[in-house]
């Protein structure tokens, strides 16, 4: 497993697509890449950077970006324009950013979840089986405790924030070889508890309010993601948790410990387990395990 | 202060929108049709940026505690006070301890109340816009009920001044038609040729699933060119690796899906297309059971358009007092 660099992917020519007349939707890659992410999440830093008049929102994607802008200050053609020069100054290989590790404490199997996918069996691929079983077999795990310990067992990084305020999706830092896929649910569920940890396609997410979903869910995590009322010291500067680029590791925890972190969540006290560091996609490429392990170190330290 | 004495069926605090943060998954809210929001501000002497009601198809009843002007813009919506008639689109008086009381909209799907000063409530990310899905802006995050109470801002406008202003007919926009300008793009890669044609030749209707989200829309089937899913897609045909959505981009999860104001930022399903800026005022005037078709423009027309709105606000503006 040691050893195994992440493949680097030669990006397409990127693809800029109006959306109206002031979105700007610019897909990098079709595919999922952590080139194509990060590409994304340097671009619109950069974007950030040059505090351009007219432009409203930056959105980085997982594999793509978007700029929303008041037509009326700056022209699509030139907002275009404006992109692609930034694109072109933009080199991910010399790139460093500020992020976070953060600590996601998750009672997998858990009462809830569970509840939630038994009664929407019907709209699953596989109905005799939960949705844990399933992903554990689709991927070749011999057992759902396999599955888990893989699922755990390297960092996932927030490479998109959006659907609703707070949800993180999340790519694992693994090379392609090691990366999990799962199909979404044949038809959405109309239920889905909030904080389950759920995973589609090759993203994990955190549900931060109760609601639809079409993700596999494996567990729930006692810690929020959204607090509109910014009670938790975590939510000081922004009602909204997880950011882009952020680094989550996930931890199994029992019941007892979900209780136990649940109620100082609920009394407004829970300080989350966070380290600032600055992420390196150079080095990250050379030696993912060795990095991984670098950065969930520094919350042990 | 005004009191709510019926909240209607859907009433909210709206603004021009909370904008800044769609990165971390929140809409920008606000106004559905930004036009008529704007059009009830100025007949009452507000900014545009104040904050109104917008009720959606039946209105709200509101007792008034101090003298106030009041306008109602947008879809026609029969509306009195103590009896007497309120003519749309025109500012009118309402005394201390009066009521305005509305009934089911005629034509269009949402008016807006403009009160001088605007409606005072607390901002939220600076904006008083209501974002009901997690509770926040408006009035405590919510539709309006019986018994709510709002505050009214002191803009210092002459009240005696603004009473009659009115907005002539000429400068309106037409709900009638079913007809909003798309530019078709983002994903649209994904339909066959075919389809990509049929999104723009048939017939849609609004489903009930209308609302600030989103608008359902239910027609033909449209078909997905035949691919291996690229990585981190997931299986389904339509499905894309997760991308932003523009306000107003029509998704496919099967049934095409407008997204309004409240949208969901991202995610999965291929967008074939955006409603351009000034249309999408038109697509929250459209009512369930109602058509819709998307007429394929260039960016360019999509920007003469928007000025066209621009010079029959400012039109508008020229004729009123303040």
């Amino acid at each position: 497993m040691t050893g195994e660099r992440i493949e680097r992917t030669d990006l397409p020519e990127p693809r800029y697509e109006f959306g109206g007349d002031d979105h700007v939707f610019v897909e990098l890659d079709e595919a999922m890449s952590f080139d194509a992410n990060f590409e994304a999440m340097a671009i619109t830093q950069q974007i950030r950077d040059r505090d351009l008049e007219g432009v409203t929102e930056i959105c980085p994607a997982n594999a793509s970006y978007m700029v929303r802008f008041d037509p009326d200050v700056i022209h699509p053609e030139t907002m275009v324009e404006e992109l692609k020069e930034i694109a072109a100054e933009t080199d991910i290989s010399e790139y460093s950013w500020k992020t976070r590790i953060v600590e996601v404490p998750v009672l997998f199997d858990d009462p809830w979840t569970h509840e939630t996918l038994m009664n929407f069996r019907d709209r699953h691929q596989d109905p005799d089986a939960t949705d844990l079983e399933y992903s554990a077999r689709i991927n070749g795990f011999d057992s759902v405790e396999a599955f888990l310990d893989a699922f755990v067992g390297a960092p996932h990084m927030v490479t998109m924030v959006g659907f609703v305020p707070g949800l993180p999706w999340c790519f694992q830092m693994v090379p392609k070889s090691e990366q999990m896929e799962v199909p979404k649910y044949v038809q959405p569920r109309t239920d889905t508890p909030s904080r389950a940890v759920g995973f589609g396609g090759a993203f994990s997410v955190v549900y931060p309010v109760q609601g639809a979903g079409g993700y596999q869910l494996y567990g729930r995590t006692p810690i929020e993601v959204l607090d509109v009322d910014q009670e938790l010291p975590a939510f000081e500067d922004s009602m909204v948790f997880p950011n882009p680029g952020d680094i989550l590791t996930y931890r199994r925890i029992d019941r007892e410990e979900y209780d136990a972190i649940r109620e100082e969540v609920e009394a407004g006290t829970y300080e989350y387990t966070i380290e600032d560091v600055e992420f390196t996609p150079e080095e990250f490429f050379e030696a993912p395990h060795e990095y991984n392990e670098q950065l969930v170190g520094v919350l042990a330290g | 202060m005004i009191e709510i004495t019926d909240g209607g069926i859907s009433t909210t605090v709206q603004d021009l929108g909370r904008f800044g943060q769609y990165h971390i998954g929140m809409p920008p809210s606000g106004a559905m049709d930004q036009f008529s929001h704007e059009v009830a501000n100025a007949l009452v002497g507000n900014d545009p940026d104040a904050a109104t009601l917008e009720m959606t198809y039946a209105g709200a009843n509101v007792r008034f505690e101090e003298d106030a002007v009041v306008a109602l813009a947008g879809a026609k919506m029969p509306a009195r006070i103590d009896g007497e008639t309120v003519p749309m689109h025109e500012a009118v008086r309402v005394e201390a301890g009066q009521e305005l009381e509305t009934e089911f909209a005629s034509e269009g799907a949402r008016t807006y109340l403009a009160v001088t000063g605007g409606i005072d409530v607390p901002e939220v990310m600076e904006s008083r816009s209501t974002y009901t899905l997690v509770g926040i802006g408006g009035h405590e995050g919510r539709t309006l009920e019986e018994g709510d109470e709002l505050a009214v801002a002191d803009n210092g406008a002459d009240l005696d001044a603004v009473v009659g202003n009115s907005a002539p007919e000429e400068h309106l926009r037409d709900f009638t038609t079913a007809s909003v300008r798309v530019v078709v793009g983002l994903c649209d890669y994904r339909l066959t040729d075919e389809s990509r044609e049929r999104l723009c030749d048939v017939e849609w209707t609004v489903t009930p699933e209308a609302d600030r989200v989103g608008y359902r829309l239910e027609g033909p089937e449209l078909e997905f060119v035949e691919r291996e899913q690229p990585f981190g897609a997931g299986t389904d045909p339509s499905n894309v690796v997760d991308v932003g959505y523009p306000i107003g981009s029509i998704q496919l999860p099967q049934k095409p899906i407008v997204l309004m104001r409240d949208a969901v930022t991202g995610g999965g399903y291929a967008t074939v297309g955006t409603v351009i800026s000034a249309d999408r005022d038109l697509l929250a005037q459209r009512r369930t059971h109602q058509s819709v078709t998307f007429d394929a423009v260039t960016v360019d027309e999509a920007l003469e358009v928007r000025q066209a709105i621009e010079d029959d606000l400012e039109a508008i503006r020229d004729g009123l007092e303040r």
